[in-house]
């Protein structure tokens, strides 16, 4: 398991990076590594085979976290782990500071990077999930310049998202509810704890002063080729109590939403199933974290 | 047994692992931290197909790779090295290192690709092209008996590899009187030990002297003889170090294939050739996958719960190719009817290959499946007649007063107190508050179960059971050796002949050398001998080196103090029975100013040959080899009756799980376990392999298994897919001893080093169906996977709500 | 490809290597630097067998490519004791607990164990757990690993321990 020759440049800074990317030649890969949590075995097990490596740990300004005017800015090279113990990811972004908690284990997380689980796509990874389920802004450059994708829309198909070949992604903005009582809910179940989800659910809802919903976001990780967010079932919960019979009767939407597939680990009806299951608790969790 | 009795200076007492420390220090010595200069490195080119004539093979691209020193292929190696062991009776079918016109595996080497490095070997192993015909392959575990499933081994005729039929004692009669009948099926899903380190061997050929060297991560009875039968040369051209630190191994770390190749390489190109198997290597191509069993039982009993007689009818697939593996039927026939007073058993064992990678011996040779069977019926009876299955369990145990107590297939139990460990489990579990806490979570709609499991590891190995399976095998010794030296100063050396993988031999031979010789064990040297100076011996399998090993160590150091007691009367002037030893001082009884020190004695044996006493040789050396403790040394008589394993430990298991009904999640949130394994020599040792082997069944139990597709596709092949247990998925264990000593041993020991993997699969399933028991399921296929679980609740549910 | 020079600090030593870009850290520190210390159990980022700290952080070596730690610090499981052969107290901790059988997984998780220390030196069982949980051990069922880190944390907080 020793990857495929490649070359390697250290980057030091994000137009450098991008200048390396806008390089290469036709069919030729070239890739960012940030943490290579995920990259790393890929190219050791010869899945992933590019020419040229662009290093972009020591950028600076590329890591780090700003909470500015409700949103909570998060640099690409932003390390899992310094997300997790952040204060402010803590303080306004508790839903991610609860999936954070599922990402691998602890040494991964001190390597990996915010930026790098996003741009790598998986459709069970935690923070592709919360960032569909808060509506992030994902913020690339590319020699062209920067653009902003919404996360509905930035992850496509199983390991594969918006980003293209020469871009290089610099930025995950979350916006923070402010607006009323705010509860978190994320739950996942995996066969052991720390593997990837077989199913991941998330969920933030807001209540006013006499405990009525007036903001749900609700979304599952793993039973469809990307991160979901179930839009019906967030408009049938807006403006009740969030009632548990509210809860299950609006659960029924997720079927729509969803397409699970069999795997080694779970059969497509277990995720179907679980997944109703798991959304229904975070958000039950998160009703009974803000009304506490 | 020992006349000292129980009041032991350093056995059983807490002392560190004197092996401990340089595997603190980063300083063990693995495979693959061994280089020699000139060294070359293997990579493998495997089969993507299940089963494939190989057309061709064209290797000159891979040849013009930088760094490339070779690639060898099935069609050399097969011309020019015999074909590797089989356990059975199986002329025709052929096992090479690497695939021979067909391939019957995915994952199964192909070619092996000799480079400068690893890095660039695997650069190589890519270009080599591989021209395959697929053809459909032979996976399901019961169509293999079919005549018509596709032909693993076209020259063998069948996919059946053996199948034997048993009966001891009064089968059908007790059938007869027994008031009930109850049959069920039981599966052990295909799971292996997986070492953290893989295997890995290094061999070089010095032509001048004419030694293969051989440095291999290796646990395995006859290993140069192995090597010398495939390459053909003498046993004593091989040497194998056997102080390589093996990175744990359980049963499976035999690379017979693996040396094969990098020991032919070494010859033929005249370089240090090392294969250290990858992680990918290793999961489909290593064939160091362990039992894949289906078990069909029926038992017998009465409605008072004794259980008379089992009829057990049991198919392993054994993989492509099947070396030792298929005789993990034949060793559990050592204790066929568990801890339990079963009057008769019939068993039929049946042997298939198919398209998987091959098997080899797991941790309990066969035992812990065998264990999870029986206690699976042990649990279904009760649930049937609804007694408690502690209860059920009590009224079957063999009673202390009982042993030696010898069951149906021959076989002798040496001691053992069954009633006592399991009390004494009970109480460590907090039994009532167990049952309270199980209720109150129910009473909560969680799910949640207690389980049960009380059985045996048998240990010493006896290879005679390989005779049953296989005519031809007449192998009736299974010997292990000690050899002890004083030196002139009056330092001692004791000298062991195989590898260790984790099971802290330094420790037992120097515990119970200071123990016998009153000396404090940490001055005690031992080493490992290689295996042109080792004494005699059959490897650390078995659960065999307390008891034998043990007892040889005992014996070799009983002999080196009768020596010295000799030297000592004779220079005392005194006879020997009236000279005393106690901790290094030689001296008439009650006369304690008349003395020798033990440093003199040595100097006297070592120096002063005129005052030795006549007729005894100068200096003090002794050896020990000893045949299995309590074996015939027989073969089985005409109703296959023998005895097996000379010593018998016996494990209680309490764990208690909850499981989640929405996910089928099942968390193991208490474990209890008490053993009983004769005298312990080393107790944190002991324990460690009582809970650590408990951890690997926890795994077997809930989470490993190596998986294939309807097609014969391997799906498990990195730990992404087969899945270890981690930190989180094992609680932290309660443990208790007992101590029944054996009579067999010197100093009652038993063994221990199967541990808690005998008895924890069988265990957990027992918690998991007590879970799941107030919806009326009853699942006995292992692995219990949480969306087979979670299936298996939303089915009841739904039967139930239609 | 050409090889690049690299420099980085081992065990507080500088060590200078020259290496192809794909050639992994522990390649670098076990087959270049002589550290065989550092195992290599899956080469996937899954055992933990791997693990060393990179600037004082638990990380695993194989997902690492050596000219990624160019000026960077490391630490292997060598270098927990303070070198000549020393032994530190959470390895000690470790002999007194006999938290180990083959020793494989050990260097490892004495790096897990003690990164967890250096932030958490009054760790619960159910923190000690978690920090271990991405390293893996076959023989010992983790339980004497426990005990041990704990032992650690309670000798260097003045307590007995046992």
């Amino acid at each position: 398991m020793k990857a495929a020759e490649f070359d390697y440049i250290r980057a030091d800074s994000v137009a450098a990076a991008c200048e390396a990317l806008a390089a290469a030649g036709p069919g030729e890969e070239r890739k960012i590594v940030a943490g290579g949590q995920t990259l790393v075995p890929l190219m050791a097990m010869r899945l992933a085979r590019p020419s040229l490596l662009v290093d972009i740990d020591g950028i600076p300004g590329l890591a780090g976290i700003d909470s500015v005017d409700g949103v909570v800015a998060i640099g690409a090279m932003t390390r899992q782990r310094a997300a997790e113990l952040s204060p402010a990811v803590r303080s306004e972004l508790p839903l991610l500071a609860k999936a954070l908690r599922f990402v691998g284990h602890p040494q991964t997380r001190n390597r990996g990077t915010v930026g790098g689980s996003l741009v790598h796509g998986d459709p069970a990874a935690e923070i592709p999930l919360v960032a569909v389920a808060l509506d992030a802004a994902l913020e690339a450059e590319s020699t062209g310049g920067r653009r902003v994708c919404p996360a509905d829309g930035f992850f496509e198909t199983p390991m594969v998202t918006a980003v293209a070949p020469d871009e290089c992604l610099v930025e995950a903005r979350f916006p923070v509810w402010n607006a009323g009582r705010i509860g978190t809910g994320f739950r996942e179940v995996a066969s052991r704890q720390g593997d990837f989800a077989i199913v991941a659910a998330a969920a933030q809802v807001a209540l006013d002063g006499d405990g009525t919903c007036t903001r749900v976001a609700a979304a599952l990780g793993g039973v469809a080729p990307r991160p979901v967010r179930i839009a019906a079932l967030e408009d049938a919960l807006t403006g009740t109590r969030l009632e548990d019979r509210a809860i299950d009767a609006a659960l029924a939407s997720v079927e729509a939403v969803i397409e699970p597939d069999d795997d080694l680990h779970a059969t497509a009806a277990y995720r179907g199933r679980v997944a109703k299951v798991l959304l229904g608790r975070a958000i039950r969790e998160a009703r009974d974290e803000a009304l506490a | 047994m020992s006349d000292r009795g129980a009041n032991y200076r350093y056995v059983s007492r807490k002392r560190r692992a004197r092996e401990d420390r340089r595997f603190i220090a980063g300083k063990g010595r693995f495979a693959a931290d061994i280089a020699v200069p000139g060294m070359k490195h293997v990579a493998l080119v495997a089969s993507p197909h299940p089963r494939a004539r190989i057309r061709s093979i064209d290797a000159s691209r891979a040849l013009e790779s930088p760094g490339v020193h070779s690639v060898l292929t099935g069609d050399e190696l097969s011309a020019e090295t015999a074909p590797l062991f089989n356990g059975l009776d199986i002329p025709n079918v052929k096992w090479f290192p690497l695939a021979v016109g067909m391939t019957r595996y995915a994952g199964e080497w192909v070619a092996a690709v000799v480079a400068d490095s690893r890095y660039l070997a695997e650069d190589a192993a890519e270009l080599v092209e591989v021209d395959y015909k697929p053809l459909p392959a032979a996976v399901e575990i019961e169509s293999l008996l079919d005549s018509d499933s596709p032909p693993v081994h076209p020259e063998h005729g069948s996919n059946v590899l053996v199948r034997k039929n048993f009966e001891w004692g009064p089968v059908e009669e007790d059938f007869a009187r027994s008031e009930h009948t109850l049959a069920y099926r039981a599966r052990w899903g295909r799971s292996s030990t997986v070492p953290i380190e893989t295997f890995g061997v290094l061999s070089r050929w010095d032509p001048i002297r004419e030694i293969l060297d051989v440095w291999a991560s290796i646990q395995m009875p006859n290993y140069q003889e192995q090597i010398a039968n495939a390459l053909g040369i003498p046993t004593n051209a091989i040497r194998v170090y056997n102080d390589v630190d093996v990175g744990g191994s359980y049963g499976v770390k035999r690379g017979i294939k693996h040396t094969v190749i990098t020991a032919y390489l070494a010859r033929k190109l005249g370089m240090p050739v090392r294969l250290i198997e990858d992680r990918l290597d290793n999961m489909s191509g290593g064939d160091a996958h362990g039992p894949d069993r289906l078990f069909d039982v029926t038992l017998a009993f009465d409605g008072d719960g004794t259980i008379r007689s089992m009829k057990l009818r049991a198919i392993d697939d054994v993989g492509a190719y099947p070396g030792r593996g298929p005789l993990q039927l034949g060793k559990p026939i050592t204790a066929l009817v568990g801890p339990y007073r079963l009057s008769s058993v019939a068993y039929e064992a049946i042997s298939v290959t198919s398209n998987k990678t091959g098997q080899v011996p797991v941790r309990g040779f066969g035992q812990s499946p065998t264990n999870f069977m029986i206690e699976t019926g042990v649990d279904l009876v009760a649930r049937r007649l609804g007694i408690d299955r502690m209860e059920l369990r009590r009224r079957n145990l063999i009673e202390s007063h009982e042993f030696p107590w010898r069951i149906p297939t021959g076989t002798e139990y040496d001691s053992g107190d069954y009633r006592a460990v399991l009390d004494k489990t009970l109480d460590l579990a907090d039994y009532d508050s167990l049952v309270a806490r199980r209720d109150a979570a129910r009473a909560a709609g969680k799910l949640a179960g207690i389980g049960i499991a009380t059985c045996l590891e048998p240990g010493g190995g006896n290879n005679i059971f390989e005779q049953l399976l296989n005519e031809k095998l007449e192998i009736t010794t299974f010997v292990e050796s000690c050899l002890m030296r004083v030196d002139m100063h009056g330092n001692v050396t004791a000298v062991m002949s195989t590898t260790t993988s984790g099971q802290g031999h330094e420790t037992l031979i120097a515990t119970i050398a200071g123990e016998e010789l009153e000396r404090d064990p940490d001055s005690i040297r031992v080493t490992h001998a290689d295996s042109l100076e080792a004494l005699p011996t059959r490897s650390p399998v078995a659960s065999r080196m307390a008891i034998v090993l043990g007892s040889a160590t005992s014996e070799a150091a009983r002999k080196i103090r009768s020596k010295m007691i000799k030297i000592a009367a004779h220079n005392l002037g005194v006879g020997e029975d009236r000279v005393e030893y106690q901790t290094g001082t030689f001296f008439v009884r009650g006369e304690p100013a008349r003395k020798l020190e033990w440093n003199e004695i040595a100097g006297i044996a070592h120096r002063q040959f005129h005052r030795l006493p006549p007729g005894t040789d100068p200096c003090l050396q002794e050896f020990s080899v000893l045949q299995v403790p309590g074996a015939s040394g027989q073969l089985p008589n005409e109703k296959k009756e023998i005895q097996l394993y000379p010593c018998f430990s016996f494990q209680a298991h309490i764990p208690y799980v909850e499981i989640d009904p929405g996910t089928g999640k099942v968390e193991v949130l208490d474990y209890a376990i008490g053993h009983d394994c004769g005298t312990v020599i080393n107790p944190d040792i002991v324990r460690g392999m009582i809970v650590g082997g408990l951890a690997h069944g926890i795994g077997a139990a809930l989470y490993e298994k190596f998986a294939y597709d309807e097609d014969g596709q391997f799906l498990a092949g990195s730990f992404v897919d087969y899945l270890l247990p981690s930190s989180h998925e094992i609680p932290m264990v309660k443990d208790v001893e007992h101590c029944t000593p054996s009579p067999k041993t010197s100093l009652g020991q038993k063994g221990s080093g199967e541990g808690g993997y005998l008895g924890a699969p069988a265990a957990i399933a027992s918690a998991v169906n007590d879970a799941l028991a107030p919806l009326d399921i009853s699942l006995a296929e292992l692995p219990m996977r949480l969306c087979d679980i979670e299936a298996a609740i939303h089915e009841k549910r739904t039967e139930r709500t239609e | 490809m050409t090889e690049k020079a690299i420099a980085l600090t081992v065990n507080g030593e500088l060590r200078r290597a020259s290496v192809m870009p794909r050639m992994t850290l522990v390649d670098l520190l076990r087959d270049m630097l002589g550290l065989t210390g550092t195992h290599i159990g899956c080469e996937h980022g899954v055992c933990g067998a791997c693990s060393i700290l990179l600037d004082g952080v638990a990380v695993r070596s194989c997902l690492i490519f050596a000219v990624q730690a160019d000026g960077h610090s490391v630490t292997t499981v060598e270098g927990l004791g303070g070198g000549d052969g020393r032994i530190g107290d959470l390895q000690d901790a470790f002999w007194e607990c006999h938290a180990m059988q083959c020793g494989y997984c050990t260097p490892g998780m004495l790096i897990a164990g003690h990164a967890l220390l250096e932030e958490n030196p009054e760790p619960t069982t159910e923190e000690i757990r978690e920090a271990i949980s991405g390293n893996l051990c076959r023989c010992t069922g983790y339980t004497q690993i426990v005990e041990a880190i704990a032992l650690c944390a309670a000798r260097r907080n003045g307590e007995d321990g046992r």
